[in-house]
């Protein structure tokens, strides 16, 4: 009798309490509400913009959806040359990062695998690297590429992109490599394998889901680079989305709405990325970081 | 057989590494170091003028200024984005479900370019046409036509705020991975001893944090030296020089004046600062050491 009686009075108080903790998840999720608003809405105006006319958008009021929504304004960005700009930016995200994971993966096995002091010491340099900005070496390397005629060219854009790249990646991949255990590298020591076969068919396999993330992580760096290719191109033929939607807002001043669709036109391959591998994306934004 | 030993086969596989972070990155630093004392415009002849660049850069105040600039937009970016992160991961850290929606959506701004960005904001803030004055003029709030990018006692507060909004959710993501290792006893614990979710949270999560928040400041502090996509777009350093930070001045020396002795002289400052947080994350984290370690970061 008075057993239950206590756990009576305890599920009553257990109940005020949870009570109690609900009226915080309350005004947490509030919060969190607000945020959503302050982040959905900017979003939400990009892309209600991009779909109004060039008078709707000086006339109508911005904060609603327009009236008449059209898609001319993406017809005009690709008419614009975007479809090729978009290519370039493909050939120099994608060749960036298969350089970066590779060199970045082959040097990570002989830091994890050799005791060798001037490995050591190399894999320290490039830590070094680890938070130095591309705004310190620009300079020479704009007078290098010159120098080399890969000015307005790809590669020019490549090179200096897969250098400054390295230092995270070879971090994460010599942090994974770690975790493999020897005696799987001593197995295929005793099979005859090399060094080379070692990587193929035991250190790539094994890390992919790693050179997943970190490739992700590279990809977005690369795909949003600007400086680069503000400093080192100006030919139209080379030029890749992010320099490409500043110069489109340069020639389109007065014309808000078709620059917003150049913005868009400009983040699609992400956006769509993120709609169908979410979780990857944002593992891959983690990289190194996260844990 | 391969054992713990170099060979040819690995000297060849650490060579391209080496080669492109050479080439691309080491050397051309070290060369910013001897650009710092030429006067030159990139083409004809250049003329070795020693410190006279150094000299210069400190006794017209404008290097001391863009220093100083960076370290404020430094400082604004860790109060604007930090502590709300902090918030925000705890909050994407619960397992409700209409949390992990939120979670989803908070990640979309990441997916934008600094130089999108950049521009959205720029019509957001827009006088004439922007959707923010337009808003407030509707609502009846203020005079509905501030310049919030023209004027130069708040324009650095505008971009860093912008800033915020395109960082605070990645920094959130690092706030709900360092809370979701929190152990749920501790939280039962504090529960049966009667604490509060407020005590709690300052009790159990925010040291539990600890080394979050380092890693989220040094990634701050090191992400904010650089900032330049952005500030390029949206005011240009303007107005006047009210957001000329350090990369901004050394593009506009370098590529616009054509200064390459003076635009290296803020290069070499921007390589010192990267040396010296390369050197903070490095012993903070320890991701030097030879040992497999993953706790900490």
């Amino acid at each position: 009798m008075s057993t239950s009686m206590v756990t009576v009075q305890q599920e009553v108080k257990h109940n005020k309490r949870r009570n109690r903790v609900s009226g915080y998840g309350i005004a947490f999720t509030a919060f969190g509400t607000i945020w959503l608003i302050i982040t959905v809405y900017p979003l939400l105006y990009m892309l209600m913009t991009s779909l109004r006319t060039q008078n709707g958008y000086l006339m109508g009021k911005p904060w609603l959806p327009p009236l008449h929504p059209t898609l001319d304004n993406y017809v005009q960005v690709i008419q614009a040359g975007f479809f090729h700009y978009f290519l370039n930016s493909v050939v120099v995200s994608v060749s960036a990062v298969v350089l970066i994971v590779t060199f970045a993966l082959f040097l990570a096995y002989v830091v994890v695998r050799s005791r060798s002091k001037i490995v050591h010491t190399i894999f320290n340099i490039f830590l070094v690297g680890l938070a130095m900005p591309i705004q310190a070496a620009i300079i020479p390397v704009y007078l290098l590429i010159l120098k080399l005629g890969l000015y307005d060219t790809l590669i020019g854009m490549i090179f200096p992109m897969v250098a400054f790249g390295l230092p995270l990646t070879l971090l994460i991949l010599v942090n994974f490599l770690r975790d493999i255990p020897t005696e799987l590298f001593e197995a295929m020591g005793l099979d005859g394998a090399s060094d080379f076969q070692t990587v193929w068919h035991l250190v790539a396999p094994l890390s992919i889901p790693s050179l997943v993330s970190v490739g992700i992580y590279q990809f977005i760096q690369s795909w949003n680079n600007f400086l680069f290719p503000l400093v080192l191109t100006q030919n139209k033929a080379v030029q890749v989305l992010p320099l490409a939607i500043v110069q489109f807002q340069g020639e389109h001043t007065i014309d808000v709405p078709v620059t917003m669709a150049a913005v868009i036109f400009s983040a699609l391959p992400l956006i769509l990325a993120y709609i169908f591998a979410g979780r990857y994306l944002r593992r891959g934004m983690l990289t190194g970081f996260g844990k | 057989m391969p054992g713990t030993r170099m060979n040819w086969q690995r000297w060849v596989m650490t060579l391209p590494a080496i080669v492109f972070f050479g080439v691309f990155a080491i050397v051309p630093m070290c060369v910013a170091v001897y650009y710092s004392g030429l006067n030159w415009s990139g083409i004809g002849q250049a003329q070795w003028v020693g410190l006279a660049n150094w000299a210069n850069a400190f006794s017209n105040g404008e290097a001391l200024h863009s220093l100083w600039l960076t370290i404020e937009l430094m400082i604004l970016c860790w109060l604007f984005q930090n502590p709300l992160s902090l918030v925000l991961g705890v909050f994407m850290a619960g397992k409700q479900r209409h949390r992990a929606v939120y979670g989803v959506i908070y990640f979309i701004p990441l997916l934008f370019s600094s130089v999108a960005i950049g521009i959205t904001w720029s019509y957001i803030l827009d006088p004439e046409f922007g959707l923010l004055d337009s808003l407030l003029k509707a609502l009846g709030i203020g005079n509905g036509s501030e310049n919030w990018l023209g004027n130069q006692h708040i324009a650095m507060f505008v971009v860093a705020l912008i800033i915020a909004w395109q960082f605070v959710p990645f920094n959130s993501l690092l706030y709900q991975g360092g809370a979701r290792q929190i152990p749920e006893s501790l939280y039962e614990a504090a529960m049966l001893d009667g604490a509060t979710p407020i005590q709690a949270f300052f009790f159990i999560t925010l040291p539990q944090l600890k080394y979050t928040i380092i890693t989220a400041t040094v990634l701050i502090l090191t992400g904010t030296l650089t900032y330049f996509d952005l500030i390029y777009v949206v005011t240009n350093g303007g107005p006047g020089d009210a957001t000329q930070v350090l990369a901004m001045d050394m593009y506009k020396q370098a590529f616009t004046k054509l200064n390459i002795g003076a635009g290296s002289v803020i290069a070499v400052i921007l390589a010192a600062f990267g040396l010296l947080l390369s050197i903070l994350i490095l012993r903070l984290t320890g991701f030097n050491k030879m040992e497999s370690q993953m706790e900490g970061v």
